[in-house]
């Protein structure tokens, strides 16, 4: 399984990071009025809006007993990728990306806390370079967090892939397009870096057994790495928020 | 360490046509080392600082203390100069290796292995992505121009990181070698010290033969002066031409007999094109890519069966009357069957050169150092080099590189690059058909050595726990004499109990020497062995495709020694049928290594009821209702004669061939290596269907009949 050459002979990655470095991070909270909750997220060129209404009164037909219904969707905008393509919403793979979204963000909410309610989470793909799916969820948490919706802990995606340097094997964090389009293994976990808990794995292609725990604890560290990123700006907003105006934010 | 962010945008084509804009990350560092060991700023490990404190010059060009940086082109043109020991303190800027890469990926493996070597102090320096070397292209700007301005920056770079460095004023300086010209004007205006590749290898000193290592490398269609050949058309005249349908593209394939005829298949064309004399051939070499122009069907002529070398000396640059030559050509009438579309080589699009391996062929005047050389190889022009050294090097095989051919040489130029040995000399013979034959045989290398496991190595308890236990069984191996690489071996035994149709039931087992505990997925080992694929056996010499302790020692299944293994057991009726068939890694332990000929005795000496003896009587008379079941079932047996040479016992030198003979005992090995590479065959097209790979020959073409069919209707008559 001799790899692509996604690591240089000086140890680089094609964009200059070294294995163990994520992508540039930027983010926004609080972008919209309009919804409950938003945010703004850039990992290197991979941009994502993801905003959260709720929770509210659920529709009666979906409405349950004990717990909060959590709606998700995800779509990319038609101009996020270099080649235009229509992508009318609700496609095969939006509908996957949306479940799976959901399924990380589930583990988190505390569900319990709004019996007959919805959250509603939307998420738009703007650009597309590597890693759509979590950046997603890193925005998706964010949003929530800005919207006051009490969870256990980050839900944090990062992706991890595997490239060969003098022959040992070595992963690469937060996965970008060319990488992956090098045709790299790319394995994607959402986990709460905190408590450990894994909500979802995924991986592209077949990997060695053997390599597996590598690539998949590179990908954890990845998330921990985010995590701090994140929660520095979250602490930043909040204290913002209560500096400018004592309105803005209400508990 | 902090790390900037910048992205780079360029416009790329899709494959349906449309283009489109890129736009990529690039970040940049400043953690990146300079590799100097005059620097101090640098947090260098000791092992990281590949260039000299104080480097020594060798160049009386410029004597004081430097390190030389090169551009693209030189790396190019000049590697086997760069090959040779002689230059040190060399940087390689990441410009450079990725264009080189982006080229010639054979150039740039010779290149990496310069840079490995930890004696040639090549330093490769990651400017790309330093934050003081980075340059973004500017509007408007050739990538050339961008990279050469990237090339000069990170010297002026350099020069002035290694002045910060200093507290004595003494640093080594930057000198930059380029053969562009332009490239040097601005760099001297920029104040970069820098040279031509030529200029500066010919001013080294004590470094002898470095000169007839350089590359005569011209630009082709510049030398118009007197000029032989007509000029080629440029790449975009040729994209035009085979766009519009005028030219045709096609790979030139060189007579054998007659050095002034080739022919090309085209698309288009059933026949391959012909192309006559100096001027229809233009310079083409066997195996270039070409653009070919057809004449009009009346120009058409026939291939000559005519035999005509090149003449022995050489006559100057000036090309012979080929009107013998076309003459012989000329059609017959207009019902001639052999006439040939005809056309003429108009551009050459991707020259395919090789270094060739061949003999000196003196000039006739003394002290001359301009001189012939004649490729071994009957499809290749002789070449015109230059060397000072050619009383030595006439009595060698010697190997050169072809470098360009101008329009006004009448031989394509090249340079010396190493001698193989006198000759007539065995080993030096063998160097050229390994060479020719492009057989990697070099030494394995430091890496690839660092792979082998000790050389006393035994299997160790907890492998022998995770495999099947087979060495109670009685397995042995049937192979030719003197054979040291013994991968596979048998077993058979007959099991108790019928099957239900009430035939005997045997258990029978091919044994594979297991090659995959010792070579590891993408080692420096698995890569070479897969660069080699094949262990090539030349008279009286193996070049292995693994090291000599993997296969002659621990992947060889010798009598009474304990190896791991890969097995495919089966369980079979006596008439051959596949009852249950498993496979499994495991521990065996032959009980006999012999020969075809003494597996052949033990089977017919009736006096013989050993283990061994019985287990090779039930294998020989499974294979031959397996061999029957194979004919049956439409196989094909191409028979090749196999030969053997008979070498003298004290000189080695082999002294008689003989066809080998083949025994009963040939055809049981292959009989049982076929079956087990069918179920392996099966067993990978049922458990893994999408990368399963089928090998097929599709039928061929009926033109490969066409030479044949013309001798057998001769023979009719
Ligand atoms: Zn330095």
């Amino acid at each position: 399984m001799p790899g692509p050459d996604l690591l240089s002979s000086q140890g680089l990655r094609l964009d200059g990071r070294r294995p163990n470095e994520l992508r540039r991070i930027q983010c926004k909270l609080g972008v919209f009025t309009q919804p409950d909750g938003s945010a703004y997220l850039e990992q290197g060129n991979t941009k994502v809006l993801a905003a959260v209404y709720g929770p509210h009164q659920a529709a009666k037909s979906k409405s349950l007993q004990d717990s909060v219904v959590v709606n998700c969707q995800y779509s990319m905008a038609t101009f996020s990728t270099g080649e235009r393509k229509n992508r009318p919403r609700g496609d095969r793979k939006s509908q996957e990306m949306s479940m799976h979204l959901r399924q990380a963000l589930m583990a988190a909410i505390k569900t319990e806390l709004y019996p007959r309610s919805q959250i509603d989470i939307y998420v738009e793909v703007l650009q597309a370079d590597g890693g759509a799916y979590c950046t997603s969820v890193n925005a998706a948490t964010l949003a929530l967090i800005d919207a006051g919706i009490p969870i256990k802990a980050y839900v944090i995606a990062c992706t991890a892939s595997l490239a060969w340097k003098d022959g040992e094997p070595e992963p690469l964090v937060d996965v970008s397009h060319v990488e992956e389009a090098a045709g790299g293994v790319v394995l994607t976990v959402a986990s709460m870096p905190s408590t450990g808990a894994i909500g979802l794995i995924e991986m592209s292609h077949r990997l060695h057994m053997d390599y597996f725990d590598t690539v998949l604890s590179r990908a954890m560290q990845g998330c921990k790495d985010i995590e701090v990123i994140l929660d520095k700006v979250v602490r930043e907003h909040l204290a913002e928020g209560w500096t400018k105006s004592d309105d803005a934010i209400t508990i | 360490m902090t790390k900037m962010w910048t992205t780079k945008s360029f416009l790329t084509k899709t494959k349906r046509g449309n283009i489109i804009k890129i736009v990529r990350e690039h970040y940049l560092r400043d953690d990146l080392l300079c590799g100097s060991g005059a620097c101090n700023v640098c947090p260098h490990k000791d092992d990281e600082l590949v260039l000299e404190e104080k480097p020594e010059s060798i160049c009386t060009l410029f004597d004081y203390p430097h390190y030389l940086i090169l551009d693209t082109n030189v790396v190019l043109h000049q590697i086997d100069v760069l090959e040779e020991d002689a230059l040190k303190n060399v940087i390689i800027l990441q410009t450079v290796l990725e264009e080189v890469k982006h080229q010639n990926t054979a150039m740039y493996q010779r290149l990496l292995e310069i840079i490995n070597n930890k004696k040639r102090r090549f330093y490769s320096f990651v400017n790309e992505h330093h934050k003081d070397t980075y340059i973004e292209r500017e509007p408007g700007e050739k990538q050339n121009d961008r990279n050469d301005r990237a090339i000069r920056k990170a010297c002026a770079w350099y020069e002035t990181h290694l002045s910060i460095c200093s507290v004595d004023g003494k640093f080594p300086k930057i000198v930059l070698l380029t053969d562009d010209e332009n490239n040097r004007k601005i760099a001297v205006e920029e104040g970069i010290v820098c040279c031509t590749a030529k200029d500066y290898v010919e001013n080294v000193t004590g470094a002898i033969g470095l000169i007839d290592k350089l590359s005569k490398n011209v630009i082709p269609e510049t030398c118009s002066r007197d000029a032989l050949y007509p000029a080629h058309l440029t790449p975009s005249q040729i994209h035009e031409g085979i766009r519009n349908g005028k030219l045709y593209q096609g790979t030139y394939r060189a007579s054998r007999d007659n050095f002034l005829e080739g022919t090309a298949v085209v698309n288009g064309f059933e026949k391959p094109i012909l192309l006559q004399g100096h001027i229809g051939i233009n310079r083409a070499v066997d195996g270039d890519t070409i653009a070919v122009e057809i004449f009009p069907e009346e120009e058409w002529r026939r291939p000559s069966d005519i035999v005509l070398e090149d003449k022995a000396d050489d006559p100057g640059d000036q090309l012979e009357e080929e009107a013998v030559l076309l003459k012989v050509a000329e059609p017959v009438d207009k019902s001639d069957e052999e006439v040939t579309p005809t056309g003429k080589v108009v551009g050459i699009i991707r020259r395919k050169w090789r270094q060739y391996c061949g003999i000196l062929m003196r000039s006739k005047f003394p002290g001359a150092v301009r001189h012939l050389f004649t490729p071994a190889e009957k499809t290749i022009p002789r070449v015109r080099i230059e060397t000072r050294q050619s009383d030595v090097l006439a009595m060698q095989r010697i190997l050169v590189a072809l470098d360009s051919w101008p329009r006004n040489s009448r031989y394509p130029l090249g340079h010396f690059v190493r001698a193989l040995g006198p000759i007539g000399n065995k080993d030096a013979e063998n160097e050229v058909i390994l060479l020719e034959h492009d057989v990697p045989h070099a030494r394995f290398s430091e890496a690839v050595l660092a792979c082998l496991p000790p050389n006393d190595w035994t299997i160790p308890e907890e492998e022998i726990k995770k495999r099947v236990d087979l060495r109670s069984e009685c397995i042995c191996s049937v192979d030719p004499p003197g054979c040291t690489d013994i991968d596979d071996a048998l077993h058979a035994k007959a099991l108790p109990g019928k099957t239900g149709d009430g035939l005997k039931r045997y258990e029978v087992g091919v044994h594979i020497a297991d090659v995959t505990h010792f070579v590891r997925p993408n080692t420096a080992l698995d890569k070479e062995a897969a660069s080699r694929s094949t262990t090539v056996y030349l008279v009286g010499r193996r070049i292995d495709m693994v090291p000599d302790l993997l296969s002659s020692n621990l992947c060889s299944l010798r009598g009474g020694e304990e190896r791991l293994a890969f097995s495919c057991v089966w369980e079979i009726d006596e008439n051959a049928n596949i009852i249950h068939t498993k496979f499994h890694k495991s521990v065996i332990k032959s009980a006999a290594a012999m020969t075809y000929e003494e597996a052949q005795i033990a089977i017919d000496d009736k006096s013989r009821n050993d283990k061994v003896a019985s287990s090779l009587r039930i294998l020989n008379a499974l294979a031959k209702k397996l061999n029957r079941k194979r004919l049956d079932n439409g196989a094909l047996s191409l028979s090749s004669p196999e030969i053997r040479f008979q070498m003298d016992s004290e000189t080695h030198e082999p002294v008689e061939v003989a066809a080998k003979k083949i025994l009963e005992t040939n055809s049981m090995v292959e009989e049982f290596m076929l079956l087990a590479n069918i179920s392996v065959a099966e067993k990978l097209a049922a458990e893994f269907p999408q990368c399963a790979m089928l090998r097929r020959h599709p039928a061929p073409p009926p033109a490969n009949f066409s030479t044949f069919l013309k001798a057998a209707k001769q023979q009719v008559r």
